[in-house]
């Protein structure tokens, strides 16, 4: 392990920055140019859906595995934050001249509109300067939706952090379906239009956006866990009471840990509203937390890159690649059962299939780096040798030992469903059932 | 150095110290000896700061430490290594020594103090990369007595270092505690082992459901009649 760990830093820090810095500008570029290519009547327009919503649930859910994943708190209220970061973006954004057809019930109690104002002052609508002055106010209030969000994580963090696992679930769960509610009142309205959509703020076009803002911001977070605070958050995670007999401060890092991750959700929350191009309260439920929950677990608790990938594999597969199930046709033939619905039973399966035979996720704990891909191609020759040298003599064993297995299957059949059968009425002999017990689990083990 | 004089815990209504007093001069290793439930991990953590204390004073270098935060503690130069090792599993063995110095900024200290740790347990340094979790017991305790070292303690304070572990392995432990002794560390050490505790500490308290009933240098309960038959299993 040592020696494998030691061989496998074997590129320059200086080889992999240019490296990254090449995969960054390809993706771009490939982008830029796929959204210059494609037109949006194609099929393949899809696929900037799936670049857009994938980078905006990508910073939100590699901000959640921050804390789940590396400081070890099972914190559910995600969907809360993001309604925070995605309203402040919006109430501030609606243009001033919007608004009365926005707030049709209510009085607007902001009267004015950051990107507009940041417009009118660099030039006016239409110059260059006013663009730029448009993208400014757009991204100080991106900023400002992160702040608000941390602001309150702050202080929901003060009770609800001194509580432990389960407990911190079910609290952070319960304050963020309290931020909903508070956020669809009434009362309200003049601020948050009560339970109507918000509408016309400022939004963005090009799939660049969302990917270079959650880029920016997942390597923020990339190299506050290798930073000394990192290792803080993940000996929390590991055990809190050494971690404390070293001298960490518990409370304050799992605050720190809290705020900042909820100002990354607070940034993705903006940006969701800007895909949508509509906010309401609606949505961020419980259901949204468990969504990103989901990706979380299947990208891998406690790897950014895990995350990353889950983001995109599961929005794909969501909005695009498994829509063809609900369109009435397989292969070219009539289905009836493929109905509208039908992809999530489909996606329901697959999702059980990967928490079964991947139960650590797809990336478990492990990252991305150019040494792993590096030594995967260079170990590739060897290993594809050594396994097709292997094959014969594993089939040949597979196939020898299959007749016993079978024959022991049947023979063990019978027994195992009398002892399943006894537990359930609940006649058990001792001695006999802890003995099918242990047939049953060498069975299972195989 | 460390005085502690009338220490009262209590957990709840349980009264788990009634009134301690305990003194750990310079230059010197200090066993604390006791059967299970004596109080010996609870006067470890009070001294840290990790037990409220309802009565009682720590004196550290001639300031009262007795509520003071773990981490000033820490600062101060009082470390403990906890029982059951309990190191981060899911870090590398490099990164459970740097959690270690946490407090400190003094990066070429730091460096330091980790050459003197790989020094002291030349495993971990072939180890270095390797998750702490994939250690070997003996190794997971090497790397916690390392972890706390690495804070730069004036006194190490040891929770049953042998426990669980192999007698070889032991062994070694108790050297690497005389070499820790030598290289200036003050040692308060906690252990079932009376026997080897006792060898190797110049002073030793013998506890028993919260207080100390004796005290006295290590050779001198070696050979006490009542140590022996409670404690030696003589």
């Amino acid at each position: 392990m040592t020696e494998e760990r030691l061989t496998a830093r074997c590129l320059s820090k200086k080889t992999k920055y240019i490296l990254s810095a090449a995969a960054i500008i390809a993706v771009l570029a490939l982008v830029w140019v796929l959204e210059q290519n494609i037109p949006p009547t194609s099929s393949w327009s899809m696929l900037f859906t799936v670049i857009k919503k994938g980078a905006i649930y990508s910073l939100v859910v590699v901000s959640m595995n921050l804390l789940n994943g590396f400081t070890g708190l099972f914190s559910l209220g995600q969907a809360g934050f993001m309604l925070i970061g995605a309203y402040a973006y919006a109430i501030f954004a609606i243009p001033v001249e919007a608004k009365d057809s926005v707030y049709q019930y209510y009085e607007p109690l902001i009267g004015f509109s950051v990107p507009e104002m940041l417009t009118n002052a660099m030039g006016g609508a239409g110059t260059v300067g006013g663009t730029l002055g448009e993208y400014l106010g757009v991204i100080i209030l991106m900023l400002f939706a992160g702040l608000v969000t941390a602001g309150i994580a702050f202080l929901i963090g003060l009770p609800v952090l001194r509580l432990k696992s389960d407990y911190l679930a079910i609290a952070s769960l319960g304050f963020a379906e309290i931020i909903r509610t508070i956020f669809q009142w009434d009362g309200l309205g003049s601020v948050t239009n009560g339970s109507n959509l918000l509408r016309k703020f400022p939004t963005f076009s090009s799939s660049l956006f969302p990917l270079i803002v959650s880029g920016l911001c997942i390597a923020i977070i990339v190299l506050l866990i290798n930073s000394s605070y990192g290792r803080a958050f993940k000996a929390i995670r590991d055990d809190e009471i050494a971690a404390e007999a070293m001298g960490v401060n518990l409370f304050k890092h799992k605050q720190l840990s809290f705020v900042i991750s909820s100002f990354f959700t607070g940034i993705g929350g903006a940006m969701l509203a800007m895909f949508q191009a509509t906010v309401n309260a609606t949505p961020f439920t419980s259901n949204m937390t468990y969504e990103l929950l989901l990706i979380v677990v299947i990208g891998g608790i406690g790897s950014v890159t895990g995350s990353v990938i889950g983001s995109f594999l599961f929005i794909a597969c969501s909005e695009w690649w498994l829509r063809f199930l609900d369109e009435g046709q397989f292969l070219g033939m009539d289905a009836d059962f493929m109905r509208p619905g039908f992809r999530k039973v489909v996606f329901a399966l697959i999702i059980i299939c990967i928490v079964l035979f991947y139960s650590r996720g797809i990336m478990g704990t492990r990252e991305f780096s150019w040494d792993g891909v590096f030594n995967f191609f260079r170990t590739l020759p060897t290993r594809l040798v050594a396994f097709f040298k292997a094959l014969p003599g594993r089939l040949v064993a597979f196939f020898k030992a299959l007749p016993g297995r079978i024959v022991k299957f049947f023979k063990t059949l019978p027994s195992r469903i009398s002892g399943k059968v006894k537990k359930l009425t609940g006649k058990t002999k001792n001695s006999k059932n802890n003995h099918i017990n242990n047939t049953d689990k060498r069975e299972e083990a195989q | 150095m460390l005085s502690i004089k009338g220490l009262h815990v209590f957990y709840g209504g349980i009264h788990a110290l009634r009134g301690i007093d305990l003194d750990v001069a310079d230059g010197q290793i200090i066993s604390l000896i006791g059967a299970n439930g004596a109080g010996k991990s609870t006067t470890l953590k009070s001294i840290m700061g990790l037990v409220p204390k309802t009565e009682g004073t720590i004196i550290w270098n001639d300031t009262d430490i007795t509520s003071t935060h773990t981490k000033e503690v820490v600062k101060q130069g009082i470390v403990l290594c906890p029982e059951g090792r309990r190191v981060f599993p899911d870090l590398t063995v490099e990164e459970n020594l740097r959690i270690g110095a946490y407090l400190r900024n003094d990066k070429d200290g730091i460096q330091k103090d980790k050459d003197w740790v790989y020094d002291l347990f030349p495993r971990m340094k072939e180890r270095e990369w390797q998750l702490a979790g994939t250690l070997s017991g003996g190794e997971q305790q090497m790397l916690a007595v390392g972890r706390a070292l690495m804070s730069k303690p004036k006194l190490l304070m040891l929770d049953e270092p042998s426990l669980g572990l192999a007698p070889l392995v032991i062994k070694d432990i108790f050297t690497i505690i005389k070499e820790i002794k030598e290289a200036g560390v003050n040692v308060l050490l906690i252990e079932q082992n009376a026997k080897a505790a006792l060898e190797i500490s110049d002073y030793a308290y013998v506890m028993e459901t919260g207080t100390i009933t004796m005290s006295g240098a290590g050779k001198e309960l070696l050979n006490d009649e009542r140590v022996k038959k409670a404690y030696l299993g003589e």
